[in-house]
């Protein structure tokens, strides 16, 4: 019954688009193993195995592809990772907000460059090992859900993406869990089957954003201020910081009155880290832009629940968009540490309804 | 069934090679043991070592053995550029053309950042011809400081020949060492080591139909060479490391085959060539053939290479596209990881970035036949169509 497609599947060299690679192949489907290159120095080699691009994880995914029995190629995407995820990462924190580049590389890169150039070949589809459902609708739409996995749901940094790339895409893993698809590796033999997981950004391996920031943007001192506007120290640069924050301040606490202190806001123009008390990063009230969605565009005001963060709790809210495209989202009950630059994402139950870029926030509800 | 396209990459052992290979791989000696099995070993050496130098027209003392092309380049361009620093701390300068194998480029760039080399590079012209009279204009302003010269026979890319025996005569006039990576040329074009001049030239086995793993340096007897691995002794001191009987075995077999049917093969290779290039072109897709190349020249180019250029798609689309189709060729550029990138090669020619793009090199070799020309120009139009429409696509 189900049509034979030709699909690539993109293969990080992880244990997840391993699996997702073969259940492409099991279910028939003509499978083509494609590893992004991604990283500006091909010829890295690290010891983790927590990236995205060594020359050990294109081997590793070689080597699954092989077991398979399908043709594998790399592809070089690093030129456009570069301009559409990196510098806009650089560019997000250098304007004070907190980016998810994995959301812009899932959008602009592995549903957008990647996807183009496989459907421009001849292929029907991408399949990536991404933690997440997508179940066709009685109407026949193609809906994006959460995994069954809550644990490893990975629905959140897929909310970028709408129905025309939905309708090229699978995620093969969606309907099991991790330890599940680890011990499938294992018993298909595959050599990345104890792999770690990468939790890092995949272009700083080092986990050190700060460093990594501080390379691109230089050192730019400046001032740790009250919400009073009372200097209580310095910092290296804004773009270190984000909203929520607690460690890594570098204040004297006996100066102020003992309590913990959050960043509050990042305000990049005076290059100022606003600190205040945890009371004050209760969000209400979220404005959002470049709104995305993944099924039919929402109309007047709809009930939701919102997530902020990729393993972040989902909160009730009622969304509106408004005539700018602007995304109002007015939540039920506040969410502590919301940064601009952020991504919230909507949901209808396990459905993905869309998702927006946050550019404000408020402690209090919008009346309108 | 697939159509094998890419024999400059390497090419099917020849049936007689392969035979010799596996007989001689069945014996058991070192020939560097004094014993019966030994010296059973060292003869099969020995033997390859004048068959090697007899069909390549150099001494058997000249054939220094090695584990390949790369290794043999590496070894003439370091060790040369060490002995002649040891002997004179003036002489850094290693002149070579822009558009060396990387087996070549890399030892000179590590010189460079490592021991004090200064790179003079030759750069070619639209043909990837490297011009005599600039060898000269070079070597009149700074022989004194030049520790040596090093430039291929035969491009790998676009199989451009080089006037060697013109640039090792500046060259000697000179007094500084001439070094050439003559890997693409020997089997395909008449390659003598000692009219041709030069004091060192680097040979591979797989590319003419023996084994993968094997080489050799060819070393005029006055080349000082610091080795590089130091061990046993053998091959003259430069090159220690138990040799591989077997191979180098194989590897005379290959090479004296493909030395005695050179001349019909050049031209049987050639005109299958011509008969692609014209095809290709005469699709009317816009594909041109770079370098330059006469219908019939079978000695400015080589024989087996078609290099093309296919506007406003990606080399690694195509190569994708045709290798689906089953058509194996390759882009022709340096990979790293699997990535394609534009060719220096290419670049070096004054090809744009764009232009080098969309290369594809075509590599014909011994078991090549008409209907693998066929093969090709059937699924060429498809195949551009497509590759252009990805290429539209992700723009």
């Amino acid at each position: 019954m189900t049509a034979r497609l030709r699909v690539v599947a993109a293969m990080s060299g992880g244990v997840d688009s391993a699996v997702a690679a073969s259940r492409m192949v099991e279910a028939g489907h003509e499978v083509v193993g494609v590893h992004l290159a991604l990283s500006q120095s091909a010829a890295t080699l690290r010891e983790s195995a927590r990236g995205c691009c060594t020359i050990e994880d294109a081997g590793d995914a070689r080597r699954v592809a092989d077991r398979l029995g399908i043709p594998f190629y790399v592809w070089d995407m690093a030129e456009r990772f570069r301009e559409d995820v990196m510098e806009d990462f650089v560019a997000e924190y250098a304007a004070g907000r907190t980016p998810n580049p994995c959301l812009r590389c899932n959008e602009k890169i592995k549903f957008a460059a990647l996807l183009d150039k496989a459907l421009g070949l001849g292929f029907d589809a991408v399949a990536t090992g991404h933690y997440a459902q997508i179940v066709q609708a009685a109407d026949g739409r193609r809906e994006l859900h959460r995994a069954v996995d809550a644990a490893k749901d990975q629905s959140y940094v897929l909310g970028v993406l709408d129905e025309d790339q939905l309708v090229h895409a699978f995620f093969p893993l969606g309907d099991t869990t991790k330890p599940a698809i680890r011990e499938e590796a294992a018993a298909r033999g595959f050599s990345v089957a104890k792999k770690p997981d990468s939790h890092d950004i995949c272009f700083i391996p080092d986990g050190d954003t700060r460093g990594f920031l501080a390379g691109r943007l230089g050192e730019q001192p400046g001032e740790l201020v009250t919400t009073d506007g009372e200097v209580v120290g310095t910092h290296a640069g804004a773009f270190g910081f984000t909203v929520g924050q607690r460690r890594g301040l570098g204040i004297d606490r006996s100066r102020l009155d003992g309590e913990p202190r959050y960043v509050v806001d990042v305000d990049a123009p005076t290059n100022r880290v606003v600190i205040g008390t945890a009371e004050l990063l209760g969000v209400r009230q979220i404005t959002g832009e470049h709104a995305r969605w993944c099924g039919p565009v929402p109309i007047g005001t709809i009930r939701a629940g919102a997530q902020v963060r990729a393993h972040g709790e989902e909160v009730g809210c009622a969304a509106y968009q408004g005539p700018a495209g602007e995304l109002e989202v007015t939540l039920d009950a506040p969410i502590r540490g919301v940064a601009p630059g952020q991504s919230v994402v909507l949901y209808d139950g396990t459905r993905v309804i869309g998702s927006a870029t946050i550019s404000s926030t408020r402690a209090h509800p919008q009346s309108r | 069934m697939s159509t094998y396209l890419d024999h400059a990459a390497t090419t099917p052992m020849a049936p007689a090679a392969l035979e010799a290979y596996a007989a001689a791989l069945a014996e058991v000696g070192n020939p560097s043991s004094l014993h019966t099995s030994g010296r059973r070993a060292r003869a099969l050496v020995e033997e390859a070592r004048e068959r090697i130098g007899s069909a390549l027209d150099a001494r058997p003392s000249e054939v220094i053995f090695t584990s390949g092309g790369t290794e043999a380049d590496n070894l003439a361009v370091k060790g040369t550029f060490r002995a002649r620093v040891a002997a004179d701390h003036s002489r850094r300068m290693v002149i070579a053309s822009g558009i060396e194998h990387h087996a070549v480029l890399d030892p000179i760039e590590y010189l460079v950042a490592a021991e004090g080399a200064a790179p003079s590079w030759l750069e070619p012209d639209r043909c990837g011809h490297v011009s005599v009279d600039d060898l000269t204009a070079t070597l009149a302003r700074s022989a004194a400081q030049a520790a040596l010269i090093t430039v291929m026979w035969a491009n790998n890319e676009v199989g451009t020949v080089q006037p060697i025996a013109e640039l090792a005569e500046v060259a000697r006039a000179h007094g500084v060492p001439f070094h050439t990576d003559a890997v693409q040329a020997v089997g395909h074009l008449p390659v003598s080591f000692a009219d041709s001049g030069v004091d060192l030239m680097t040979v591979t086995a797989h590319k003419l139909g023996g084994p993968v793993g094997v080489g050799a340096l060819l070393a005029r007897r006055d080349a000082t060479l610091v080795p590089l691995s130091h061990g046993g002794g053998q091959e003259r001191q430069v090159r220690s490391g138990t040799l591989d009987a077997a191979g180098v075995h194989a590897f005379a077999v290959a090479l004296d085959d493909a030395v005695r049917v050179r001349d019909v093969e050049a031209k049987r290779l050639g005109a299958l060539r011509d008969r692609l290039i014209e095809g290709a072109i005469g699709l009317d897709l816009g594909i041109t053939v770079s370098g330059c190349w006469t219908p019939g020249d079978i000695e400015g180019r080589l024989p087996g290479n078609a290099h093309l250029l296919v506007p406003d798609a990606e080399g690694d689309s195509l190569l994708y596209l045709l290798d689906a189709a089953g058509v194996e060729v390759s882009t022709g550029s340096a990979c790293q990881a699997g990535v394609p990138r534009p060719s220096h090669v290419l670049l070096a020619m004054g090809y744009t970035e764009r232009e080098a793009r969309g290369a594809i090199r075509v590599s014909l070799g011994w078991s090549s036949s008409d209907a693998d020309v066929d093969a090709f120009l059937g699924a060429l139009p498809g195949v551009v169509e497509r590759a252009r429409r990805a290429s539209q696509r992700a723009r």
